[in-house]
C-alpha cells in the first residue's frame, strides 16, 4: 500500500487515511505503524501500541500497515502511585 | 547480649514472588514538583521498587514526560499500576499495556469504586486478580483493610496483598491498626500497607504492626521538602520494623517505677 502511494500519488491526495490516535482524529499519509510513530516523533522502544484494542508487539510495528478507520492508543509510563 | 543484638539487626530481606528487596519502602513516582526532585527523593529513600502509571502519550508535547527518560529500569524495579481504573476490564487492559512495555510481568492492581474516597471496588479487584493471575501476572493487589477480601485476594494467587492505612492521598495515617495486624497474622503472602501514610510517625506505627512494607507517594511528594521526607520515611520504616521485631513492652494502666523500690533511706 505504501509503495503505491510513494510512486504515484502526491502526498495529501486521496490516499490520506483517517485514523484515531489517542482519541483524536488524524490523517496519515500511509505506511506501517513504525512509520506512524516516526511521523509523530515517538521512540518505539518507549511506547506501547494498542491497535484496534489489541496490543501490538514491537516486532510487528514495521510489518503492520495502518488502515483507514484504525484506532490507536499510544501509551507510556508516567509518574504514578 | 551481643549474640542477640547482632541477629536482631540483620533482618531478612523482603521477598515477593521469589524476588528479594533490601528496602521495605516502595515509592510512588506521581505528583513531584519536577522529575529531578522525584529522582532525588528515590535516592534519599534508598528504595529498589517504585510504581509507575500507564497513560496516553501527549502528542502535542515532547515525550520526555515519559518516566523512562528519568529512571533506569536496570537500576530500579518499575511496578506498573492500574491507578484510575474503575472496572475489572479496564484494570486488566491497563495491566496488559504495562506488561507490553517489556520490563516485567508484575502489576499493582487497583480498581477504584468511588471517586470521593478512592476506596477500592473489592469485588472487581478480586475478579481482575483472578484473570491477571491466570495470564501469568504477578499481582500485588491494593485493597481496603478488610480481612475477608485480603484472604480472597491471597486465594486468587496474588503475590502480595496491600491494604490501605487510610484513603489514597489523605495523609490520615493508620486508622485501623487492629485490622492491619489481623490481616498480617492471617495471610501467608507479604502484606504491604498502601496509601494513607502522612508523615514518618505514621510509617513507623504502621511497621510496628508487623507488616512487610509500605507503599507511599503523596506523603513524600507533597512534603515541603520531598527529599528530606523521603529520607525520614526510610528511617521511620527501619525504626518501626526493628521495634516490631524487638517486641514492645506491654501497655499498663498504672505506673511501674524504673528505679529500685528497696534501698531507700530510713
Amino acid at each position: 500500500m505504501s509503495k503505491t502511494h510513494e510512486q504515484a500519488v502526491p502526498v495529501s491526495d486521496a490516499l490520506e487515511q483517517s485514523i484515531t490516535v489517542n482519541g483524536e482524529a488524524r490523517s496519515f499519509a500511509g505506511g506501517s505503524v513504525a512509520d506512524l510513530l516516526r511521523n509523530l516523533g515517538l521512540h518505539p522502544r518507549l511506547i506501547v501500541v494498542e491497535h484496534n484494542r489489541s496490543i501490538l508487539d514491537r516486532e510487528q510495528f514495521e510489518t503492520t500497515p495502518v488502515q483507514s478507520g484504525d484506532v490507536f492508543e499510544l501509551v507510556h509510563f508516567v509518574g504514578g502511585g | 547480649m551481643a549474640t542477640t543484638i547482632v541477629p536482631m539487626l540483620e533482618d531478612r530481606p523482603l521477598e515477593i514472588a521469589g524476588r528479594t528487596f533490601r528496602s521495605r519502602l516502595i515509592l510512588g513516582t506521581g505528583k513531584y514538583r519536577n522529575n529531578e526532585e522525584m529522582v532525588r527523593a528515590i535516592e534519599a529513600a534508598d528504595v529498589e521498587m517504585v510504581t509507575v502509571a500507564v497513560r496516553r502519550v501527549n502528542l502535542d508535547r515532547k515525550q520526555e514526560e515519559g518516566i523512562l527518560y528519568h529512571l533506569d529500569p536496570a537500576r530500579i524495579f518499575l511496578l506498573p499500576n492500574t491507578a484510575g481504573c474503575y472496572t475489572a476490564d479496564e484494570a486488566i487492559r491497563y495491566a496488559r499495556l504495562g506488561r507490553a512495555a517489556g520490563l516485567n510481568d508484575w502489576v499493582k492492581l487497583e480498581v477504584i469504586g468511588d471517586q470521593r474516597t478512592l476506596l477500592p471496588d473489592v469485588a472487581a479487584t478480586i475478579e481482575a486478580a483472578k484473570v491477571l493471575v491466570s495470564e501469568g501476572f504477578k499481582v500485588m493487589a491494593y485493597t481496603n483493610d478488610d480481612l475477608i477480601t485480603a484472604l480472597r485476594l491471597e486465594d486468587a494467587g496474588c503475590v502480595a496483598v496491600m491494604p490501605l492505612a487510610s484513603p489514597i492521598g489523605s495523609g490520615l495515617g493508620l486508622v485501623n491498626p487492629y485490622f492491619i495486624r489481623e490481616i498480617k497474622s492471617r495471610l501467608s503472602c507479604p502484606v504491604l500497607v498502601d496509601a494513607g501514610v502522612g508523615t514518618a510517625s505514621d510509617a513507623c506505627l504502621t511497621m510496628e504492626q508487623g507488616v512487610d512494607g509500605i507503599l507511599m507517594n503523596t506523603a513524600v511528594a507533597e512534603a515541603a521538602d520531598a527529599v528530606a521526607m523521603a529520607r525520614a520515611m526510610r528511617l521511620a520504616i527501619e525504626a518501626g520494623r526493628l521495634a516490631y521485631r524487638a517486641g514492645r513492652m506491654p501497655r499498663r494502666e498504672i505506673a511501674v517505677p524504673s528505679s529500685p523500690t528497696g534501698g531507700m533511706l530510713g
